[in-house]
């Protein structure tokens, strides 16, 4: 492993049991939430995934922090696997990595006052040393997000939605952490405000040498922020690149159709894009397609070898892996594609 | 005579021992047939209100609606609840952003589309099924004859969308209203609903008025965009002029504001400073001052006029330059 990696996530799979019966004691089956996904976040990068909803980002995100226990698989936190941690040494190696969420309003306690949010988390890491030095360290987080310093005895309903998303990076900071999971860091905000959180986190991140793993559904805000991107679908990565070069050379048909169907506010530009538009519903991923798990909906599927089996998440070119059976092909325009018909979802 | 025409629209709702909230502010526009309009801004600016008060659909208690919303020549802000009730079923259709509570949780999809038909095409009940099939396959519902006996919850998120615009679509409207029907939806999904809605249009010269947050989609799919600025319009353009050269500040900082996937990347976004609320009243300049860079000395003071400005309506004491190669191609 090198120096300058600071997370190495390894197969890591997390199945939730679907329970039934009175006493809910039956498993029936389980939902393939995350589904063996590897990656590697270096330091001081920005690290995005992307996909649509219930494709397991969240889930991935929280099983980084071990906040959901992986059913296999391993996480190494600078140098140290996280997945065997237990008591204090989880608790300090928590503090290093901390969460950032999507509803600022729900994960922000109503009855506790922005103060209060912030030296909690600090008390409990023992970083509270003294009155004087906790309250400059309150001015200090609150300048770095921009707030001003009057909001310390204000409560969450007092303020705006871009504000309380500016307190819960606060939170996050107050422990000074190196990584930072930011779950749909921006998608509950105005449009006119998400630039602000979006600038804010750049720039914490160049003062503070933070490492991100942004969790989101919105590629373009993703490809804003991000160094590199993995792209998943139905609990694995199907791709992983660069920034640029996944969205200049996207190569499993997936993420080409993604790119694709994302509305850019150029009418120039939707003029003339050609759309690869996908048919059917995302499968549930309590009952996966066989083989790749694009099968389905796949409007470059081959016969046999798609349907049967799992194509690996493979190294195409430096830094660019892709989990297709004929990425080159649809590359190099050898394989076409066609129609598809909807499949009935099965839920 | 336009299809639709919205005129000095407003919406103010009371609640006692409060201030009343002016949703709605004066809102004026037109509707062709066969024409995308759409109405832009952010949350809270008035949008679905709008579309409430053209369909009739407001509560009847703690609201003042006032204006005109005149659909070929007939007000429909006075007509009776059964002359309006029959004309939202034949004449005006209607999309939310949630389809699952504008469903009924207990009842077929197809016995809901078939219950439609009866009503306002008044076709037997066979035919009814019928047709309702026929509409699940016009909106891309796979397997359409079993769709029809199963219930909401058992379709996707996007089959439910399919669905309900089926059942708008079920009387042939002649305006269609769609707030944020793809919100919920993924961006795959998102595609694939709006093509549907592009062909219909296309296909049957449908009006439509498209309300959304999303400047992406607006783009690619108005004839013509209103952005609302807290419940008043403050820019109207042909969207190639709206996207090549905004004129009002706020329009611009919301383009400067957005992370666009093919922008080049290390670029600054350029944020709107503040929040909506931040503004002040419309009565005493312009709503948008506190936040706007533009900001001069009447914008304190002065209420800006929605005024013809070169082929758009502007509502700015002091717009944003038109860039002297942009406006170019767009003439
Ligand atoms: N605690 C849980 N118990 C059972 N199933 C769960 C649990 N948490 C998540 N899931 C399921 O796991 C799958 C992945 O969920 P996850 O929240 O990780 O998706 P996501 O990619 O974050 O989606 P979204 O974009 O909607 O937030 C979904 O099918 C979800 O229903
Ligand atoms: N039933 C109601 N009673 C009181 N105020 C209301 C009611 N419905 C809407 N409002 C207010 O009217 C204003 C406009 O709301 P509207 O729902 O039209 O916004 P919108 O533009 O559709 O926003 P969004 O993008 O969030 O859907 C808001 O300030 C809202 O709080
Ligand atoms: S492996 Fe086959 S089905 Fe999967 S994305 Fe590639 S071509 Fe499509
Ligand atoms: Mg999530
Ligand atoms: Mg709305």
């Amino acid at each position: 492993m090198t120096d300058d990696v600071l997370v190495t996530v390894d197969d890591i799979k997390v199945h939730f049991p679907i329970k039934r019966g009175v006493l809910l004691d039956r498993t029936v089956g389980h939902v393939y939430a995350v589904d063996g996904v590897s990656l590697q976040v270096r330091r001081g990068e920005t690290y995005g995934l992307v996909g649509e909803s219930g494709c397991g980002k969240t889930t991935l995100g929280r099983a980084l922090l071990r906040l959901v226990e992986p059913t296999g698989g391993s996480v190494v936190f600078d140098g140290t696997d996280v997945s065997t941690l237990k008591g204090e040494d989880l608790r300090r190696m928590r503090r290093r990595m901390q969460m950032v969420f999507q509803d600022p309003m729900s994960s922000l306690d109503p009855r506790q006052s922005v103060e209060s949010l912030l030296v909690e988390g600090m008390r409990a890491h023992g970083l509270d040393k003294g009155k004087q030095a906790t309250h400059q360290r309150l001015k200090e987080l609150l300048a770095a997000v921009g707030l001003p310093e009057s909001a310390l005895r204000k409560y969450p309903h007092e303020f705006s939605g871009g504000q309380r998303q500016r307190i819960g990076i606060a939170r996050a900071l107050a422990v000074e952490p190196d990584l930072i999971v930011a779950d749909e860091p921006v998608s509950a905000l105005d449009v006119s405000v998400q630039a602000q959180v979006l600038n804010l986190l750049e720039e914490l991140q160049d003062e503070f040498g933070l490492t991100y793993l942004v969790v989101a559904h919105d590629l373009a805000v993703v490809r804003h922020i991000s160094d590199r991107i993995g792209v998943m679908y139905l609990g694995s990565l199907v791709e992983e690149a660069g920034s640029d070069e996944l969205y200049e050379r996207p190569m499993h048909p997936y993420t080409k159709a993604l790119l694709s169907a994302i509305p850019v506010p150029d009418p120039e530009v939707e003029d003339t894009r050609e759309q690869i538009l996908l048919t059917g519903d995302l499968p549930s991923p309590a009952n996966p397609p066989s083989g790749c798990r694009f099968h389905t909906r796949c409007p470059w599927r081959q016969p046999a070898r798609c349907d049967t089996e799992r194509p690996p998440l493979r190294e195409v070119g430096s830094g660019h892996r892709v989990a297709c059976h004929y990425a080159e092909e649809i590359l190099a325009g050898t394989i076409t594609p066609h129609e598809v018909e909807p499949e009935l979802a099965q839920s | 005579m336009a299809l639709l025409e919205v005129r000095d629209l407003s919406v103010v709702f009371r609640r006692k021992g409060e201030e009343p909230t002016i949703a709605v502010d004066g809102i004026s526009f037109d509707v062709e047939p066969g024409q995308t309009v759409g109405l832009v801004g952010e949350s809270g600016c008035g949008k679905s209100v709008t579309s409430l008060a053209i369909m009739g659909l407001l509560p009847s208690r703690g609201v003042d609606v006032s204006g005109s919303v005149s659909f070929e020549g007939t007000e429909l802000l006075h007509l009776s609840q059964r002359r309006l009730d029959e004309r939202r079923g034949r004449d005006l259709g209607m999309v939310f952003q949630d389809p699952l509570s504008s469903l009924n949780p207990v009842v077929p999809i197809g016995v809901q589309i078939a219950e439609v038909l009866q009503r306002h095409r008044e076709l037997s009940r066979k035919q009814a099924r019928s047709e309702a099939a026929e509409l699940l396959n016009r909106v891309g519902i796979p397997d359409p004859a079993r769709r029809l006996d199963e219930y909401p919850h058992q379709l996707s998120g996007g089959m439910r969308q399919r669905a309900l615009i089926a059942i708008a679509l079920a009387c042939r409207p002649r305006l269609l209203i769609a707030d944020e029907p793809t919100t919920a939806l993924d961006v795959t999904i998102q595609a694939q609903i709006l093509n549907l809605l592009t062909e219909l249009v296309a296909d049957t010269d449908t009006a439509l008025i498209m309300i959304t947050h999303d400047l992406g989609v607006v783009a690619g799919l108005c004839d013509e965009v209103n952005v609302m600025y807290g419940g008043r319009i403050v820019e109207r353009a042909e969207r190639h002029a709206l996207f090549t050269a905004p004129r009002h500040p706020y329009t611009n900082g919301l383009l400067e504001s957005i992370p666009r996937l093919d922008a080049p990347r290390g670029e600054r976004l350029v944020p709107i400073r503040g929040s909506v609320v931040d503004n002040i009243p419309w009565a005493d300049g312009c709503a948008f001052a506190p936040r706007c860079p533009n900001a001069i000395e009447p914008c304190w003071s002065v209420t800006p006029a929605l005024v013809a400005d070169d082929g758009r309506m502007l509502r700015c004491h002091n717009p944003v330059e038109v860039p002297v190669t942009a406006g170019e191609g767009v003439r």
